[in-house]
């Protein structure tokens, strides 16, 4: 490895012993690089790496990676996708003058699109650590990234929801409750995605299988997705269950995705069996992804890097399978790597500002524990700064709380929220679904109807009376 | 834009706040009468036009989750606004209070214990240093490690089964779970053709389940039992944790220990617990291990085919 890397403040001169702890150093504080021991150990000796990464050549992240080619098939990933050719119009730049660039009117959201392919993770991850909250909004506005699969989603003015109907015992009546719930509150447009509480092929390919009928007996134009392992869901297309989207959680080191039980071959293969499937109608995006700062070290696989740094590197895996959703479950890792309702609002503003920047069609579970220090004002604040920076989709839960994983995320109530105070429509075929079955009765207002649409009130009327 | 952001609605909505603190209820911001277009007549003074209410209201007898709310606008009613703040509120309180130690060992009193109970810290001081560095949760501070092996270590025979008390992340769980449960498990251990031996028991304040592989280690236990306080969920303050290892030693994983979870009054009852633990310790005593191949059998049938049927597409 290249370094070490020198900075000269007044009469002192810092060293950073290498890229990794220039890098770690430089970033926003957080409880997870604390517990790593990579964070910087006073105030000034963090504003100090900041400024010797500004000064740093963005081809450095080419010639110095973080973990070595030889190491690391995600290494290995970057460095053979990169794209020369659309990295030459900023490839003179210093990490500095690269944010001054993205945040100039000369990156134009065309002029993004084009240079996306020369940007690597960790020159995303090194700007953005100079990058101020209004800096993330900013620029991630810019970067729009469009996916298909039953529908379009991350078109401008747009936000979809994730509609995440879970059940601690994966209750079929439990959770066709939850899913009626959110679709009349208009939820559900990027993805009906339930998490299994029993984690089997047998049980995935029965909650496939009622999502699949749901939408076929309204005609919902959604899609469903089991969040199982990938080789269970490889498994449940083997024997010719109704799979849209591929899941997988992923990480930003080989060693992490390993812990996870999967490397590249496996994502490629999972998402060959799923396009064989052509179920898409209007696109063919068949990947699902999660990720989230404090993965690599809590699979003790972060190779000395900072966590954000790790996240970033994770959208590197993401992109080259062109999902449909990447979503970034902020908060719910815990306060030993995210503190409190500040870190996690950055954090999450940085996860949504890489991946867009790279490309990556992102989305936020903007959530926390109970363990953490972060309330629903801190989720309120994250929400409506996300809203505004253009994020792709956010989670849909009844009432914020999810019984089966114990943690709390945006409501339905949440997400009707952001549309009427930032004007944001569900995706355009969900919408025209929305009015066309009087689940709402004004659209363009997010009006939903107060009585309960005809095709609805049919499928209540056979339910025995009776309980609460 | 949607209509009720324009400017005219704003103002009229901070006059309303700031002059009409003292009847905030019998009057609404102008936009609803504005932008109605519902077929009842323009609103009464009655609360239950100002709140929609769900339809499909009576599904929450099929579930826990928060459906069904209704809506004041699209947000949410003020009675489910608390009722969520106050689930928050005791999640928090069962994280932030600390054990009430004292308490806990005269309702400890209430077992006839033989040997007197070890009062045991981990490394982590306090619980802001707890919640951020897991890892010195899991290890006993020197003071507590000493008194462990000063009062025999390895020298003394071996016993069956140390038994640990920790207040993990909810010292709720721990003061109104932990006793009754001891008084339902603690008979079976003693009955049989081979009871359990039993170490002096320990409670710890800021530990993690990992603790009490150092403790068995300690204590020269061929097993440990951790009773530990769960991560509360917004309904589920009080949830037990109990996890067992087999041959314990500083270092181990997860893939060590075996888990029941959710172990409280309102979840798994301890009546069920202690049938499923008594179970798992039986296997492990006869195979010498614990873990991952230790299987829990009792979890195979938790694939739920019954009850109604899914009645959106039946």
């Amino acid at each position: 490895m290249a370094g070490p890397y020198h900075y000269t403040l007044g009469d002192r001169r810092y060293r950073f012993e290498c890229l990794a702890e220039l890098m770690a150093k430089a970033t926003p504080a957080r409880s997870g690089d604390r517990l790593a021991g990579v964070a910087a150990e006073t105030v000034e000796e963090r504003v100090v790496a900041q400024m010797a990464l500004s000064e740093l050549s963005l081809t450095t992240f080419l010639d110095d990676p973080l973990i070595p080619y030889e190491r690391d098939e995600i290494t290995r990933l970057i460095i053979d996708s990169h794209d020369a050719h659309a990295f030459a119009p900023i490839r003179h730049l210093t990490v500095g003058d690269f944010r001054n660039w993205l945040l100039s009117d000369l990156a134009t959201p065309e002029r993004l699109a084009q240079v996306r392919a020369g940007i690597t993770p960790e020159m995303a991850a090194a700007v953005s650590k100079i990058m101020r909250n209004q800096d993330l909004i900013l620029v991630a506005k810019k970067c729009r990234v469009v996916t298909a699969f039953r529908d379009t989603i991350g078109l401008e003015g747009r936000l979809s929801t994730r509609l995440q109907p879970n059940h601690p015992t994966d209750d079929a009546t439990g959770i066709a409750a939850s899913i009626l719930d959110g679709l009349m509150y208009g939820n559900g447009d990027a993805v009906i995605g339930i998490n299994p509480a029993t984690d089997n092929v047998a049980q995935s390919v029965r909650l496939m299988t009622l999502m699949d009928e749901v939408i076929q007996k309204y005609q919902i134009p959604t899609q469903s997705c089991v969040l199982t392992h990938v080789t269970n869901t490889l498994e449940a297309i083997e024997q010719g269950a109704p799979v849209d989207l591929v899941f997988q959680s992923i990480g930003g080191t080989q060693a992490t995705n390993e812990s996870f039980g999967f490397d590249l071959a496996t994502l490629a293969e999972a998402r060959d069996a799923a396009l064989s499937l052509k179920r898409g109608t209007v696109g063919d995006n068949v990947m699902y992804f999660e990720t989230g700062q404090g993965s690599s070290l809590s699979a003790n696989a972060n190779h000395g890097l900072d966590q954000q740094t790790c996240e970033a590197r994770a959208y590197a895996v993401a992109r080259h399978f062109k999902p449909l959703l990447v979503n970034t479950v902020v908060g719910f890792i815990g306060p030993e790597y995210l503190f409190n309702g500040k870190e996690i609002i950055r954090a999450g503003l940085e996860d949504h500002f890489c991946g867009k920047l790279l490309g990556v069609p992102m989305g936020c579970d903007i959530c926390y524990t109970n363990h953490a220090d972060a309330d629903q004002n801190d989720m309120d604040n994250l929400l409506t700064l996300l809203g505004t920076a253009g994020c792709n989709f956010i989670m849909g839960i009844p009432g914020s709380d999810d019984i089966m994983l114990n943690y709390q995320t945006t409501s339905f109530h949440d997400a009707l929220y952001l549309r009427r105070a930032l004007d944001l429509a569900p995706a355009p075929e969900f919408a025209q679904w929305l009015e066309a079955m009087a689940i709402f009765e004004d659209v363009r207002h997010y009006r939903p109807s107060s009585a309960l649409p005809k095709a609805f009130s049919r499928t209540l009327a056979q339910l025995p009376e009776g309980g609460a | 834009m949607a209509d009720h952001s324009s400017p005219d609605n704003r103002s009229s909505f901070d006059s309303h706040s700031s002059t009409d603190s003292q009847s905030s209820t019998n009057s609404q911001p102008s936009t609803d009468s504005q932008a109605s277009t519902e077929n009842h007549p323009p609103a009464d003074d009655h609360s239950s036009n100002i709140v929609t209410d769900n339809p499909w209201q009576r599904l929450r007898q099929f579930t826990d989750a928060r459906i069904g709310l209704g809506r004041a606008g699209i947000s949410l009613p003020t009675e489910h606004l608390l009722e969520f703040q106050l689930a928050h509120a005791r999640a928090q309180d069962a994280v932030h209070l600390p054990l009430d130690i004292e308490t806990l060992c005269d309702d400890l009193g209430e077992l006839a214990l033989d040997a007197p109970i070890a009062r045991l810290h981990s490394q982590a001081t306090d619980r802001l240093t707890y919640l951020q560095r897991p890892d010195w949760g899991r290890r006993l501070d020197d003071d507590a490690r000493e008194r462990l092996t000063q009062s025999g270590g390895s020298a003394r025979p071996s016993v069956d089964l140390a038994i640990a008390v920790v207040d993990g992340l909810s010292s709720f769980a721990i003061q109104q779970n932990a006793v009754a449960f001891l008084k339902t498990l603690l008979p079976k251990l003693a009955e049989g053709e081979t009871p359990w031996s039993l170490a002096p028991l320990s409670v710890v304040e800021q530990g993690r389940v990992a603790i009490g592989d150092e403790i068995g280690e300690c204590l020269n236990a061929r097993a440990v039992l951790v009773l530990i306080g769960e991560r509360p969920g917004l309904s589920s303050p009080d949830s037990l944790g109990l996890y067992f290892t087999w041959a314990p030693e500083v270092g181990l994983t997860d893939a060590r220990r075996n888990c029941i979870s959710n172990v409280r009054p309102a979840g798994l009852s301890f009546e069920d617990a202690s049938r499923r633990l008594m179970a798992l310790l039986k296997e492990a005593r006869e195979k010498e291990l614990s873990g991952v191949k230790l299987k829990d059998r009792s979890e195979d049938d938790v694939i739920e085919q019954g009850g109604a049927r899914n009645f959106l597409t039946s």
